[in-house]
């Protein structure tokens, strides 16, 4: 298995290919081979870095150094200093300008690869999550203390705010904003919600925050409930996660036993009790307002928005709902300060995000890593490379909402904005890394499939499009379908898109659009040649 | 435990915790920690705490407090196992089936010597 120590980028937009990178890479290729570095240092070209004055620009990781304009001559000096001897190259360093765009987010993170960074999971794995005294021991409940006793609840929301927190449930959207908005409704009764119902296929974030530190989710409960107002909150976890719950249950009940939840909290006139609600398997439960329903006894199914669970939620009233791991993030936020947690993750998108890490990498699991990281780092340096050096083909990010994402965005920062502009999804969390073993049709078609299973029925668009959408896929995989069906399903993605009642169908179009765009030849291949270019469907499948 | 009423209350808990613990840090507490979260236990972790307990049991080693934790991180490495021996720094293993816990308790907790091919470097 190779550890990757160091990655080399170097940039190939025109202007650096014109000024001989390329002569660069395959000089670097070869020093780095002279000095018998090639097992652990990852070399890339990776296009347009977004600085323009000092091309071609070499840049070097973890320290971020960032060397220009870089000549085939340089190359020796370099590979010597900084990768052999393990100092910054000083004199080839390029000029420290103010550095504007992508290149900004290489600076902020300095020195913090290849360690991660943890603030989310900060105690999980370290402390015995059945064990009160373990939290406490590790600075457990006292932002909840400090926020009770010394700040008021619109000083707590104005730190949210200023720390630029955003949902980790999947749409981003700030979550200072959102406690505001709760808790300006005048109401006797609001309540508080936490969302962990996470169902998308591969995503196993929460579950491991949930089980690994349950008491960190209360307190940042009892702290959101505090901030928007409320006296009650649940915790929706999903059915299948027995362990989380136990371990939840159990936290509660010590937490009520140490007044911690319950009344006059902290010998303040602030009350705060807490229910679970177990879900039953539906993946449409983890839409907030069909998880409301099912809190209510009624069907999953979601409501008409507006209005939003912030002014009509649970049994009518305010409601605020948040993702597991945005709440995890609440405690640390209000103990160490906005500014504090400014400093990891870009400029739109602070702090960190938690990865679960699955595919043909060397090595999987859960990683935290700061926002504006990319793809790239991620499989060279937290997956140890891909599993027998194959080659990268694409990642599924998030589950089934998030986006596909083809190679050639690996270098794009993940951070809500980078992604946003380059038309994908951050989604929940899930990292599906494939090789050029998997067919995106197949991908897809595995998608569609968990959808139209999915798919409540309650609007036509989504219940009848996730299955015309298989069909379509499945006739383009056993080698029935035209080109036609090819504009059909980037119809149908658009309708999907523009008609449907909420997320699920809406965004279960994503990844129709996302094959037809970036990998369209590949796509065609099985119509047009009659073959799977890799070689996993059977196009030549009797029809059924 | 008592209840808290203050942030003073919990400064003072905080306070009597760790020194609870240091005392029996110094007094050269051994600590087994399993790591049990879903990924572990999918990989065998409740096998390994079972054959831990058990181990502990019938060679009748004392001193040794066995607790659980949540994910590294490493689900890959699952099962975990952490030792902590009195004040010496923590020591991480991987991949502990119950033979190779069996293999630490004898090796690790009782003769002082780690069990090099399964320690994890983090
Ligand atoms: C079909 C569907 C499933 C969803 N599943 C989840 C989920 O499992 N967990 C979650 O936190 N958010 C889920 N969401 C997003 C929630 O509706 C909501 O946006 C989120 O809980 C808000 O929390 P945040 O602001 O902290 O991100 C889902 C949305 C849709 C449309």
């Amino acid at each position: 298995m190779k550890t990757i120590r160091s990655m080399v980028l170097v940039s190939s937009d025109p202007i650096s290919l014109q000024r001989g990178a390329q002569g660069v890479f395959d000089r670097l290729q070869a020093e780095i081979k002279t000095y018998g570095l090639d097992e652990e240092v990852s070399l890339a070209m990776i296009g347009d870095v977004g600085r323009h004055d000092a091309l071609p620009l070499v840049i070097v990781y973890p320290e971020a150094a960032v060397y220009g304009p870089v000549t085939v001559e340089d190359v020796h000096t370099l590979v010597e200093e900084h990768l052999y001897k393990g100092r910054i190259a000083v004199d080839l360093q390029a000029s420290n300008r103010e550095l504007s765009g992508k290149i900004a987010w290489l600076n902020t993170r300095k020195g913090t690869l290849p360690a991660e960074q943890r603030i989310v999971l900060r105690r999980a794995g370290i402390i015995d999550p059945t064990n009160i005294e373990d939290y406490i021991l590790h600075d457990g409940y006292t932002a909840l203390g400090k926020a009770l006793t010394e700040s008021t609840p619109t000083q707590v929301i104005d730190e949210i705010k200023k720390s630029g927190l955003r949902g980790r449930g999947g749409a981003g959207f700030p979550t200072g904003t959102k406690w505001g908005f709760v808790a300006k409704e005048k109401s006797a009764k609001k309540y508080v919600i936490c969302n962990a119902d996470e169902s998308e296929p591969g995503t196993f974030k929460d579950r491991l925050i949930l089980e690994g530190d349950p008491h960190s989710i209360i307190e940042a409960l009892a702290l959101a409930a505090y901030a928007v107002g409320a006296d009650e909150g649940y915790i929706y976890i999903r059915g299948e996660y027995t362990l989380a719950q136990e371990r939840f249950k159990l936290a509660i009940l010590q937490a009520k036993e140490m007044g911690f939840l319950g009344q006059n909290i902290f010998g303040t006139a602030f009350n705060f009790d807490l229910h679970i609600h177990s879900g039953a398997g539906a993946y449409i439960c983890g839409e907030e307002t069909a998880l409301l329903e099912s809190i209510e006894g009624k069907r999953g199914q979601p409501r008409t928005r507006p209005p939003f669970p912030t002014t009509h939620g649970l049994f009518g009233k305010p409601t605020l709902v948040n993702n597991v791991e945005t709440l995890a993030n609440v405690p640390p936020i209000l103990l160490n300060g906005a500014t504090w947690y400014r400093s990891f993750g870009t400029l739109s998108s602070p702090g960190t995000k938690v990865y679960t890490i699955l595919g043909n990498v060397n090595v999987t699991g859960l990683i935290e890593v700061p926002m504006g990281i990319t793809l790239r780092e991620v499989i060279a340096i937290y997956a140890k490379g891909m599993k027998g050096g194959e080659n990268f083909k694409m990642a599924q990010t998030g589950g089934s909402s998030g986006s596909i994402i083809p190679a050639s965005l690996q270098d794009t920062p993940m951070d809500f904005d980078s992604f946003g502009k380059a038309g994908v999804a951050l989604g929940s969390g899930a990292l599906l890394i494939c090789n050029e073993d998997t067919c995106v049709v197949d991908l897809a078609k595995v998608l569609l499939n968990f959808f139209r299973t999915e798919s409540c029925g309650k609007c036509f668009p989504c219940r009848i499009g996730t299955q015309r959408a298989w069909e379509m896929l499945d006739a383009i995989a056993s080698g029935r379908a035209t080109l036609k069906t090819l504009d059909q399903l980037m119809e149908l993605s658009t309708n999907l898109y523009n008609l449907s009642y909420c997320g699920l169908g809406q965004t279960a179009g994503t990844p129709l659009k996302d094959i037809l765009t970036h990998f369209r030849a590949e796509v065609e291949a099985h119509i047009r040649l009659g073959v799977c270019p890799a070689g996993v469907c059977n196009t030549k499948e009797a029809v059924h | 435990m008592a209840t808290i009423k203050s942030l003073d209350d919990l400064t003072r808990i905080r306070k009597e915790v760790l020194e609870k613990r240091k005392a029996k840090a110094a007094a050269g507490q051994i600590e087994v920690i399993v790591g049990m979260g879903t990924c572990g236990i999918a990989a065998g972790a409740r096998d390994t705490m079972k054959a831990i307990l058990e181990d502990i049991q019938n060679n009748n080693r004392v001193g040794i407090v066995v607790k659980q934790t949540g994910c590294i991180g490493l689900c890959e490495k699952e099962p975990i196992v952490q030792v902590v021996i009195g004040n010496q720094p923590m020591v991480n293993y991987g991949k502990v089936t119950p033979g190779v816990a069996r293999q630490i308790l004898a090796d690790h907790v009782a003769d002082g010597k780690v069990v090099q091919n399964h320690v994890i470097l983090l």
